[in-house]
């Protein structure tokens, strides 16, 4: 029976478990609804819940588990003459998935009988052309090992599939009775299904944990699984990025490191002194008509995609700094260079530069100011001595979330910074980024077991580290600076 | 008292009046103004490259909603199209795009010639290539769609090459098609005759929004249809997923949760996962949902899985502040009169919250609309040219996506690629600009103030 048959089974069944428990609710109080616990809606829902939650629960577990049982048996069967390493048994392991759904179609259309099948093994290359034809392409004829292990893997599903009916309607009707059997006067069924409501909400806000548990697994795993083929210390000290196709590259971390550190520096240089500049003018001599108009014609920056920024830096920043300064100076001839990405990325950072800026002077309190103003301090002399020094913490912290956000910036740099790895002071060279090459490392047709492939992963990593670090610090200094002013 | 009159007497008396100002005074007010010239000038710059960046976009952009189309009559021989004669479209498709290139290439020196236009120094095969290598095959569908057709004459439009739309828009010139292996001067002589003469012209181009992305050497027949239908299914998945699941854990950590340990890793979590780099996401889906489930490369479900969770603590946060911005009176009202926390919170607290939440969702979708980098790493860079399936199906189809779709354009050598991609960002930009109005009037309509 088909998951989604069986999912509208359950459904229904539980719905009628509603309207049953609800009219023996209602029959339980002899008429008069006020003596119970709970509204008759209650016990309907309670006993929905009991039906529904133990069926669906059996079958979302079978679903999992199912395919992991089938193909650790069917992984025995193939044998090591088919598959000398994992890559092959993988292929293997997909050929015996594709035969066999084939086969299903094929018996579904009625052009084979599912009797017939195992006779079938003996001309193998007319299975293959009746698979061609339900739309199933072989590369190669069909081994006769590979045949016989997708019949028992047709075998083992069918009997998987009744196996999983069985098991959560059993749940379901178990559960049913249960719910039913509970049901009298005095059962706190709006207790029970409001303490379900709850733990649902629950699960609900631990998808971030598990979001953050995926990311580090993921990427430790991988990483773990890199550094068995590719030393640890020479990813993390070496100074050459060459990955071959062949094996024997370089893969040293410190040239992309330091093209992201540069890069992120020089949008910082242009970031952080507009960004702070304007929130200064903003918050102590803007009229309120000059920051409604002006801070969200800013923050419109921030909602701008870094793809738009990413063009803009291909087709005009980096043409125009070519042309008119590297090239006149003698710098370079690349359009992608360092001080593209920078500048268009520092761009970028501006809105969160200053918005954030913009909170932490706002958060000083107002005495401070009327003090130096009354001791005759201009107005510039005192945001510079005195409002500026006691926003000094918050404000670090804001550029430390600007410098994280700007190294984990992709498409900027995918656009305007180049590929190539390089340990180089000139800014008008084209260098290259962590965020590049884990993306030019995973996209394309790659082996996904070779070093090239996984040292995405490393890099991945050390990102995480990086960002996930710099965000934790600067969020703790803003947080320490707020408690100051409370 | 003798300290006072000691401390007065030491200094030296300041002399002039207080209505001129000293060296030190000019010294102070020019610094003011100097300051304050700082502050203007910082908004000024970011202004400034607001304006250059929407201006160079814009610029790069518009031309490519008009293209350059030849309308010409053409004559649709059966014994060429249709040698069974049985108007059977099964049997016609036997005939390639290369027969039409030959009927299409007839018809227009039939019409050269018919306007007296001279075709000395071109060839035939120059002639055929004023008109895109996509418009044969347009040319087939319409045809096997419409069998009928065959053996009369019919008006049809076809593309104009890339490089003649490009010198209509200023892209090729004179100079460039002679360095041009793909286009002669005397081609664009022909063109502009043509264009003269009423064939040619530029119009409004719907199959820029429509039509499949096109190879390499086509950039006048590109289109964002695949990539926008992407798009939108994964918005669909983001929105199904991400709202409910945003929504249950918003309230359970603004209502519910005991202060804890476990509620303090739950929000530690969540505001370090909204500064976690975009492309780092892309890693976990790649590693998750592909490597792992084993869900199909380039499809709008894992975009959209990828997205969610990428987006989930983007609405958590703002649907905390909707929620925290209902007064406490509204609960304890709602308590006093017998109503559980459940209900309480469900009836009267999330409703009143509704409009900010609803504020926070768009806005999340928004930024998830625009986000390119993960999409790159699940494999949404490949060239598809088959729009997806209609749902729910259509979600494990192969598709492309919006800001996907323009990075892959600027990835090709053609140059017509470029105008198509800052063609494609107005389109990006379109929509942001429309869901961004509405979560602006959203909240302008309902957002209660306490």
């Amino acid at each position: 029976m088909s998951v989604g048959l069986l999912s509208l089974i359950l459904l229904l069944l539980a719905v009628a478990g509603f309207f049953l428990g609800r009219s023996r609710a209602i029959a339980s109080s002899g008429g008069d609804t006020r003596r119970l616990h709970s509204r008759p809606q209650f016990h309907g829902f309670a006993a929905f819940l009991f039906t529904a939650v133990p069926g669906f629960l059996v079958m979302v577990v079978w679903l999992i588990i199912q395919p992991m049982a089938i193909e650790g048996r069917i992984d025995s069967m193939i044998p090591d003459r088919l598959a000398p390493d994992m890559a092959a048994r993988q292929l293997a392991m997909s050929d015996v998935r594709r035969v066999a759904g084939g086969l299903d179609v094929a018996v579904a259309q009625g052009r084979m009988k599912a009797d017939d099948l195992p006779a079938m093994k003996s001309d193998l290359a007319a299975v293959r052309a009746q698979l061609a034809e339900v739309g199933v392409a072989l590369g190669s004829d069909i081994q006769p090992e590979i045949y016989e292990a997708a019949l028992v893997y047709r075998d083992l599903g069918h009997m998987a599939s009744v196996g999983m009916t069985i098991a959560a309607l059993a749940a379901a009707v178990a559960g049913f009775v249960y719910g039913q059997s509970r049901i009298r006067m005095g059962f706190r069924a709006r207790n029970a299904t409001e303490r379900f409501t709850v733990v649902v909400l629950f699960i609900a806000s631990t998808v971030a944990v598990l979001t953050t548990v995926g990311i580090v697994l993921s990427l430790v795993f991988e990483t773990l699984h890199f550094f068995t083929l590719y030393p640890a210390m020479d990813f993390l000290f070496g100074t050459v990025w060459n990955p071959q196709f062949h094996g024997g590259s370089s893969l040293g971390l410190l040239p992309l490191l330091w093209g992201t550190l540069y890069v992120s520096f020089i949008a910082l240089l242009v970031a952080v002194p507009i960004g702070l500049m304007s929130a200064i003018y903003l918050s102590e001599y803007a009229s309120r008509r000059v920051r409604t108009v002006v801070k969200p014609l800013i923050e419109i920056l921030a909602g701008i995609p870094t793809i738009v920024y990413g063009l803009f830096a291909l087709i005009t920043v980096g043409p125009m700094l070519r042309d008119y300064f590297a090239q006149p100076l003698g710098l370079g001839d690349s359009s992608s260079s360092v001080m593209t990405a920078g500048i268009v990325m520092g761009i970028m950072v501006i809105p969160f530069v200053s918005s954030l800026s913009d909170d932490i002077i706002n958060a000083v309190p107002q005495s401070l100011r009327d003090g130096s103003l009354g001791l005759g301090a201009t107005p510039s002399e005192t945001i510079r001595k005195v409002v500026l020094p006691a926003a000094l913490p918050g404000v670090v912290g804001a550029i430390l979330l600007a410098a994280s956000r700007a190294i984990g910036e992709t498409m900027i740099v995918v656009m305007g910074a180049g590929a190539a790895a390089k340990l180089s002071m000139n800014p008008f060279e084209a260098m290259t980024t962590v965020t590049v090459k884990i993306v030019s490392q995973l996209t394309g047709d790659t082996e996904f077991a070779s070093p090239e492939t996984l040292v995405a992963f490393a890099l991945g990593l050390s990102l995480f580290v990086i960002t996930l670090g710099l965000n934790v610090f600067a969020l703790y200094i803003v947080r320490k600076y707020r408690e100051q002013y409370e | 008292m003798t300290d006072i009159s000691a401390a007065s007497a030491a200094p030296a008396r300041r002399k002039g009046s207080l209505l001129t100002q000293d060296a030190l005074t000019r010294k102070r007010n020019a610094a003011e103004g100097r300051f304050k010239a700082y502050g203007i000038v910082a908004i000024a710059l970011a202004m400034l490259a607001l304006v250059a960046l929407l201006i160079s976009i814009f610029a790069a952009g518009l031309p490519s909603f008009r293209q350059t189309f030849i309308t010409i009559p053409i004559e649709l021989p059966a014994e060429k199209l249709d040698k069974a004669g049985n108007r059977n479209p099964a049997e016609m498709a036997k005939v390639t795009t290369v027969g039409y290139t030959s009927v299409i290439n007839a018809a227009l020196e039939k019409v050269i010639e018919e306007k007296g236009l001279s075709t000395e120094g071109l060839t035939p095969k120059q002639i055929g290539g004023l008109i895109s290598q996509e418009a044969p095959a347009q040319l087939r569908n319409y045809v096997l769609a419409n069998p009928d057709v065959v053996g009369t004459t019919i008006d049809f439009e076809l593309l104009a090459n890339g490089r003649v739309d490009g010198f209509f828009k200023g892209r090729v010139t004179m100079e460039s098609a002679q360095l041009d292996s793909n286009i002669s001067p005397e081609q664009l002589a022909m063109a502009q005759e043509l264009t003269d003469a009423g064939i040619m012209a530029k119009r409004f181009n719907w199959g820029f929004l429509t039509n499949p992305d096109a190879s390499d050497q086509r950039p006048e027949a590109a289109g964002l249809g695949v990539a926008i239908l992407g798009s939108l299914y994964m918005m669909i998945v983001v929105l199904v997923l991400s709202l409910p699941i945003g929504v249950a854990a918003a309230v359970y950590l603004e209502e519910f949760a005991p202060k804890n340990f476990w509620t303090d890793l739950i929000e530690v979590n969540i505001a370090n996962l909204a500064a976690v780099p975009s492309i780092v996401f892309g890693i976990l889906g790649l590693a998750v949902f592909i490597n792992f489930a084993g869900l199909p490369q380039s499809a709008p479900i894992v975009g959209g899985l990828v997205l969610t969770l990428m987006t989930l603590p983007r609405i958590i946060i703002p649907s905390r502040a909707a929620l925290k911005a209902v007064p406490p009176s509204i609960r304890d009202a709602a308590l006093g009169v017998g109503a559980s926390k459940l209900q309480s919170v469900f009836h009267h607290v999330l409703p009143l919250a509704a409009p900010g939440i609803l504020t926070g969702m768009i806005i999340g979708l928004a930024q998830a609309l625009g986000e390119t980098a993960p999409l790159l790493l699940i494999g949404m860079v490949a060239f598809v040219r088959d729009y997806p399936g209609p749902l729910p199906g259509g979600l494990f189809d192969p598709a492309s996506a919006l800001p996907v779709q323009v990075f892959s354009w600027t990835t090709r050598g053609d140059p017509g690629f470029v105008e198509r991609a800052s063609g494609a960002i107005i389109v990006l930009l379109v929509f942001l600009l429309i869901m961004n109005a509405v979560a602006i009037i959203l909240r302008r309509r309902f957002e209660r103030r306490w």
